[in-house]
């Protein structure tokens, strides 16, 4: 358990590598950016833009991405929130599944 | 490969949705008879590997970026019902926090990303390892095929996009780009480079899986690569 608790974490640390990739994903882009594309926006995307709102957006606190540093630390923060939410998910699931399910291996 | 909100229409959102409707239901159902609930950890650590992995963007020539998912590493190690679960789960939970993918699109990403990829890639490395190859080979073939195969889904739920769904005089509702475009762009990102490190990663742990110890917590979700009946 302690060796893949601490696997976990060198990766979440490490995770500001995946921010030195310059440019975005190839049909990520934000709406500015398919306005310098395209032409213009089309309609349903401007319309669809936000269903709702994000903690995180783009893995990163919202003004807190003036330099590498500030957005590494975001990148870092959602790391540990998006991995804390996925173990509250798998916790919940844990409590929903009846403990009586026990099969011989 | 996130497809963010307004790309597709609602009509395709609808569609993939329900699509997906059906395979969530029967891999729960598979996947509370085949695992028990000792083995919910493992699938929590195979959500969190595959969340935290997406995050590693990579230079591809073309100057964009791409990751790899871990999604055939799911299903190699914990079945390919176990890794859509696992998938999906990190796959929502990255549109609702983190605004990667949109929450409309989850139905049309859970299916390129959850779905195909991971059975793909568990279909070619049941294939490899039957011609007697090494595992930890196969696993990676499987996953280099896979990521591409989600790839290939992708860039056609996106192409199809200003064929469907335009203006009265032409001009694009959603996605402007065409299949011609699309498909190229997205399999060249992962021909190239996302397929090769979604290989390696899943190469590396399934070498590393199939040698650790009975001590090690990770030796149950190496029961699938030796074998054993889970």
């Amino acid at each position: 358990m302690r060796k893949s608790i601490i696997g976990f974490i060198v990766l979440i640390i490490l995770t500001p590598l995946g921010l030195l990739a310059p440019g975005s994903a190839w049909g990520e882009w934000g709406l500015d950016e398919i306005k310098e594309k395209v032409g213009f926006i089309p309609q349903g995307m401007s319309h669809f833009n936000e269903v709702i709102k994000n903690v995180l957006p783009d893995y990163g606190i919202s003004g807190f991405d003036k330099n590498f540093l500030q957005s590494a630390l975001g990148y870092i923060l959602s790391a540990i929130v998006g991995i804390a939410a996925i173990a509250l998910i798998f916790w919940l699931i844990a409590k929903l599944v009846p403990e009586k399910k026990e099969k011989t291996v | 490969m996130h497809i963010p909100e307004g790309y597709l229409s609602p009509q395709t959102c609808g569609v993939m949705g329900a699509v997906m409707l059906p395979i969530w239901a029967v891999a729960s159902k598979k996947v509370a008879k085949i695992l028990d609930k000792k083995n919910i950890p493992m699938m929590a650590m195979g959500a969190a590997f595959s969340f935290i992995i997406m995050m590693f963007n990579v230079p591809i020539p073309d100057g964009t970026t791409a990751h790899a998912i871990g999604a055939t590493l799911l299903a190699v190690t914990l079945g390919p019902w176990a890794a859509t679960i696992s998938v999906s789960i990190a796959l929502i939970i990255q549109s609702l926090l983190f605004g990667d993918g949109g929450v409309l699109a989850l139905g049309a990403n859970c299916f390129n990303m959850a779905f195909v990829a991971p059975f793909v890639g568990y279909l070619i490395y049941l294939l490899i390892v039957k011609l007697k190859a090494n595992k930890a080979i196969a696993a990676a073939i499987g996953a280099y095929i896979g990521i591409n195969c989600a790839a290939l889904a992708a860039g056609t739920e996106l192409g199809l996009q200003p064929l469907l769904f335009h203006a009265a005089n032409g001009t694009a509702l959603y996605f402007p780009y065409g299949l011609n475009l699309a498909i190229p762009a997205m399999l060249f990102a992962h021909l190239t480079i996302a397929g090769i490190v979604e290989a390696v990663i899943t190469g590396l742990v399934v070498f590393y899986l199939q040698r650790v110890g009975e001590e090690n917590i990770l030796y149950r979700a190496s029961g699938n690569l030796r074998g054993v009946e889970q």
